[in-house]
């Protein structure tokens, strides 16, 4: 286990309970949109963003840039508090989430600064960050990237057409991070559709899965250094994780996949989160 | 009269652009002898990706290459690249206008003997209700050529819908302009609009007409987005009507698009030479295109009907 300053994580774990607090807000403002699995994937992008990426919000469009791309696309609620935090674009933004003419549209857009491919039509994103990494071969250029899944979306055809493919061509520049939250909209993922064994599907396909406590800090950190350690083969970061974490209520509740909190809600849950 | 595959076209300029524009990477999906991208790949292994029987996978990743400044040609057989992708094409390729250009082999019923399964009579509809998508339609070989040069100098998602068998030269068209027409024969009779192999059934017409006295305006509606409008209007405007000759289902394609422009702007008579709603099947390009009714003849006939209704 590699060791990490303790200030940095207590910095990181502050930063997550913050960036909960605007996912909350800007999603009760908006009064629709996905707190559930940005809740629970909110550990993760946070250190990838504020820890392990390598970008700068004042050149978005630096050649060397870490790329991260959000193939679960309706969780970003997640994504842009990140963003905004980071410095893409002004805090007051997040509250236009879902408005017309909002920079910040309903799933991920070009037009928000730091989002750099749409997504919302599941299954896609993993073919994305293999894009990517095929450009970052081409170029031979030393640039990671990141690509954040849904558990209920790897139910995709999509994903297992990526996953041979980005194993087929040794993408070891390419990091996959599953939030495996257990929930999707119908229901718990195992009742639904099953997805297990999901660590040995990813091996079988070639690739280094690292299996993690999605909301240990820690852990998070070392599992991001262990696979940028890896080379030869992709790796994916298959983290455990409670879908609405952080918000007693929303905890475990498949309801809040896509449903905003009323008012009473809302102030209870930024209660939890100060 | 020179014949050629259009495909031998399109591999052997992806070989000489690839020289050129090192911004440019090819991605196939196990056809690559057949599309003719496997020239590039043997010139350009390290700018060639095949991606195996997974053509959605191809088309989603092409968009990563494109945000990372790439020129990315994908290539597959028509059916795959519009029908099976087409969601991809939708939200991932165009919806963020990347520069993308899906060059597509294998198009319409002249496919032959792979039958119903492999002949994509309703790719140019797919592809022409997505923003963004540009779509090209080339008569013959060096019009191929003239796409894919198009299709480099403008930014954004391109769809370059070629066929399989060999095809003769379509002679004196003109200059290519991308989103103009060429008019291919001058007449105030009647217009034919056509595209791909349908431009050299229908100059055949036109001449055979042209014995009996009827003067037609054969327009090669080689764009089909953005369309070519003006001469639409002008052919609406200045013929007694105007027959539409595609290989493609009649519902969708440049027979609509022209319904569309005349409809709202002058209308006027159009007569659709297409296939009619039904599957394809097995058979030699030249049988099919009979039962179909893909023949000089079938616009003749068409022509005919806007002459003396």
């Amino acid at each position: 286990m590699v060791e990490f300053n303790g200030q940095k994580i207590k910095d990181l774990q502050d930063k997550a309970k913050h960036i909960r607090r605007s996912i909350v807000e800007m999603v009760a403002k908006a009064n629709s949109g996905h707190p559930g699995g940005s809740l629970s994937a909110t550990d993760l992008v946070t250190a990838l963003y504020f820890a392990v990426m390598e970008h700068d919000s004042q050149k978005p469009h630096w050649p060397d840039r870490d790329r991260f791309h959000m193939s679960k696309g309706h969780c970003c609620p997640l994504w842009y508090s990140v963003l905004a935090e980071a410095g893409y674009f002004p805090k007051e933004k997040l509250f236009t989430l879902r408005k017309f003419g909002s920079i910040l549209q309903g799933h991920p857009d070009r037009r928000t600064p730091g989002v750099e491919v749409a997504s919302g039509s599941l299954g896609q994103g993993l073919s994305v960050a293999l894009g990517m990494s095929l450009a970052a071969k081409v170029d031979k250029k030393s640039y990671r990237v990141y690509c954040l899944m849904g558990d209920g979306e790897t139910q995709e055809g999509n994903i297992w057409e990526a996953a041979m493919a980005v194993s087929h061509y040794g993408c070891d520049n390419l990091c996959a991070i599953l939030d495996n939250n257990g929930f999707q909209i119908d229901g718990k993922v195992s009742a639904i559709m099953n997805i297990e064994p999901v660590a040995d599907k990813w091996k079988a396909f070639g690739w280094q899965a690292i299996e993690i406590d999605g909301h240990d800090m820690p852990q998070i950190l070392a599992a991001f250094q262990q696979a940028r350690e890896t080379k030869g083969k992709p790796s994916i970061i298959i983290a455990r994780t409670i879908k609405g974490k952080g918000v007693s209520f929303m905890e475990n509740v498949g309801d809040f996949h896509g449903r905003a909190p009323t008012k009473e809600e809302t102030e209870i849950a930024l209660k939890e989160l100060q | 009269m020179e014949q050629l595959y259009q495909r031998d076209v399109y591999g052997k300029a992806l070989v000489e652009l690839g020289e050129q524009h090192k911004e440019i990477v090819v991605l196939d999906a196990d056809l690559s002898g057949s599309t003719r991208t496997s020239l590039f790949a043997k010139a350009f292994p390290e700018r060639f990706f095949n991606f195996g029987v997974a053509e959605q996978n191809m088309m989603a990743a092409s968009a990563g290459l494109a945000s990372c400044g790439k020129i990315v040609f994908v290539s597959t057989f028509a059916m795959f690249a519009t029908g099976r992708a087409w969601d991809q094409v939708r939200n991932t390729v165009c919806y963020n206008n990347f520069n993308i250009k899906i060059v597509a082999t294998h198009a319409g019923i002249t496919v032959g003997p792979d039958g119903a399964s492999h002949q994509a009579i309703e790719d140019i509809a797919l592809m022409r209700v997505i923003p963004n998508m540009h779509i090209v339609v080339p008569c013959d070989g060096p019009q191929t050529r003239e796409a894919v040069d198009a299709a480099i100098k403008t930014p954004g998602p391109f769809y370059i819908r070629l066929g399989r068998p060999k095809i003769t030269t379509v002679e004196n068209k003109g200059n290519f302009i991308l989103g103009r027409s060429q008019q291919i024969t001058e007449g105030n009779d009647v217009t034919v609009a056509a595209c791909g192999i349908m431009v050299q059934s229908a100059l055949t017409a036109a001449r055979n007409l042209a014995q009996k006295g009827i003067r037609v305006r054969l327009i090669n509606v080689h764009t089909i987005r953005p369309i070519d409008s003006e001469a639409i209007i002008a052919a609406a405007k200045q013929t007694k009507g105007i027959v539409v000759a595609e290989e493609h289902t009649v519902i969708g394609g440049l027979a609509s698009s022209i319904d569309e422009i005349v409809a709202e702007k002058y209308p006027v008579t159009v007569i659709r030479v297409g296939v009619k709603n039904r599957y394809g099947q097995s058979g030699e390009p030249e049988e099919l295109l009979q039962e179909y009714n893909l023949t000089p003849a079938d616009i003749e006939k068409a022509v005919m009907r806007i002459v003396a209704p």
